[in-house]
């Protein structure tokens, strides 16, 4: 896929608390293709303290307003400067970045689960599989109530499961603890913190269901120049922007 | 028009911008958004005579106006280079040079030899000035004596025009600059990373998983201008700058300064369409300046009286 480097103009900047926010983005020109699972590198502002760009997952696509969504969570400075981008104002981005997550075949039962702003990329995924006549099924997991985002929005394209550590919404604890993991599922796609992408692929590894998991490690370039991004697999080290961010565990060596 | 066509040794090249080896793959990568046969030379990824998986992850850090890798030269060795990589970039219409490493005097000799014979790769840089590797790498660059062994020893077997990239990580770049010189090196390059270090306060961890590593961008631009204007001063041959080069204007300092050439780094993970803008702005610069060509402002620093 033809990766562009673009200036995209605010359309929205909505504070969804003091942790997250959604900014949504447009084009003079029509934006192009983007797949489910793919990022964008954000230039910030390529200033002493935020150098570099930011990857950001695409959280979803609004081909009717022709607007790209990005979730966002205040971490550090470059986000934290990202959550104060004005409407109006011009962002450089490089796009589309990345595989994506694949298409399961039509009956497969398909069960997305995410975990804090990692529930971004699900959306997207979950409006394809909308497309593709196939009903996803979101389990998403928070500390607290406060951090589950835009469940509203998740609704639109499949049935919405939650949970929280504090108990605060949906069933109590961790998203692999969830009554709904008793069901059989043909295949998981989760994005979120890694210690709760391990404990899923650990389930999906006992109960032999294929599992994709969204990786985000730290990088430069995003464009398979650096080198920066690697994680080790059954093939060596990939880069995560460009053989990633999506990959299948059973290609990881992760200790699960 | 300006000319910008430059001449560093024997190498010809359309102009005086050139990648910075790691930070350009193997031109590829950039192509949805540059034409990059109109960049003057492009330095593709560390090589060396076997594969190299590199260092584990992480390896990079952000730092202030900057970063800090420790890559390892991941490569898929030479062999793997001339077999599946050079088919591609001898097809790009622009200078390609390989940029070969090694642990031994003995792997770099066997890797250069392989790569003499392609038609296509007008020169090599010899890296002498690695940071992240154990073995070898910086430890040749860092003496004056290790150095032009390393490099007598690749000048026997490689005829074409060798260029040798320097590490800051020394007391005094122009003696090892001189070493490079009296070994039969056609060209120096520098400065490649300086040896660094970022810390985690929060979990008292280093954040590379090497401890240190190599720091680039505009935060070394500084030490890599003193560098080249010291080296352009000791040796006789031409002198390739780079460090911390984000735009013309930093690119034209380095040619008063006594550059040659330059090379476009970390600069390109920010902006991939960095090298031709610096092609150009350095044209508009000379034109606006009222010079013909490139050449006429190469070491022309005017120091205070």
């Amino acid at each position: 896929m033809k990766k562009y480097m673009s200036d995209l103009i605010v359309t929205a900047n909505e504070q969804l608390n003091n942790q997250y926010f959604l900014l949504k983005l447009t084009s003079k020109e029509t934006l192009p293709e983007m797949l489910p699972g793919q990022f964008a590198e954000v230039l910030v502002d390529n200033s002493a303290t935020t150098f570099l760009r930011r990857p950001i997952s695409i959280h979803f696509v609004d081909t009717a307003n022709n607007e790209l969504w990005l979730l966002v969570q205040k971490i550090g400075d470059g986000t934290r400067k990202m959550g104060e981008f004005v409407v109006g104002q011009s962002v450089n981005l490089l796009f589309p970045l990345g595989n994506s997550f694949s298409m399961p075949s039509s009956h497969q039962k398909v069960l997305l689960i995410g975990g804090g702003v990692g529930v971004a990329p699900l959306l997207m995924m979950g409006a394809e599989l909308q497309k593709k006549s196939i009903q996803a099924v979101f389990l998403l997991g928070a500390r607290s109530k406060n951090d589950l985002l835009e469940l509203d929005v998740f609704a639109k394209y499949g049935k919405v499961y939650t949970t929280t550590e504090d108990g605060s919404h949906g069933e109590k604890g961790y998203v692999t603890h969830h009554s709904l993991l008793k069901e059989k599922f043909d295949k998981l796609y989760t994005c979120g913190p890694t210690p709760m992408m391990k404990a899923v692929a650990a389930y999906a590894l006992k109960n032999n269901i294929d599992c994709e998991v969204s990786l985000e490690n730290s990088m430069a370039c995003g464009i398979g120049a650096c080198l920066c991004c690697v994680e080790d697999t059954k093939e060596g080290h990939k880069c995560v922007c460009t053989d990633g961010p999506v990959f299948n565990i059973k290609d990881l060596k992760w200790q699960i | 028009m300006a000319d910008l066509t430059t001449s560093i040794g024997r190498l010809q090249l359309k102009n005086p911008v050139m990648t910075a080896s790691g930070t350009f793959g193997y031109g590829d990568e950039f192509a949805d958004f540059i034409d990059i046969s109109k960049i003057g030379a492009i330095i593709v990824k560390g090589t060396t005579l076997h594969h190299r998986e590199g260092n584990s992850y992480p390896r990079m850090a952000e730092t202030p106006s900057g970063m800090l890798n420790a890559v390892g030269l991941q490569n898929k060795g030479v062999d793997y280079f001339i077999k599946n990589i050079y088919p591609q970039t001898s097809k790009i219409d622009t200078a390609i040079l390989v940029n070969v490493s090694g642990s031994t005097i003995e792997d770099y000799v066997a890797t250069v030899e392989k790569l003499v014979d392609l038609e296509h790769i007008p020169a090599i840089e010899l890296n002498i000035s690695c940071p992240n590797v154990k073995q070898g790498g910086m430890a040749f660059g860092t003496c004056a004596a290790s150095a032009e062994e390393v490099i007598s020893a690749v000048r026997k077997v490689y005829p074409k025009h060798l260029m040798v990239k320097l590490s800051p990580n020394v007391t005094d770049i122009a003696e090892i600059a001189r070493a490079a010189e009296t070994a039969g090196a056609d060209s120096v390059s520098l400065i490649n990373t300086l040896l660094g270090m970022a810390i985690n306060a929060n979990t008292r961890k280093p954040i590379l998983s090497t401890v240190t590593g190599g720091l680039s961008g505009p935060c070394v631009k500084p030490i890599a201008l003193r560098m080249v204007w010291q080296v352009a001063k000791a040796v006789k041959i031409p002198v390739v700058g780079l460090g911390g080069i984000m735009n013309a204007t930093d690119a034209i300092e380095f040619f008063l300064a006594g550059a040659t050439a330059v090379q476009i780094g970390t600069a390109n993970f920010i902006d991939p369409t960095i090298t031709v803008k610096i092609v150009n702005g350095i044209n508009d610069y000379l034109d606006n300046n009222g010079y013909k060509s490139i050449t006429d402002i190469i070491g022309k620093l005017e120091i205070h009286e």
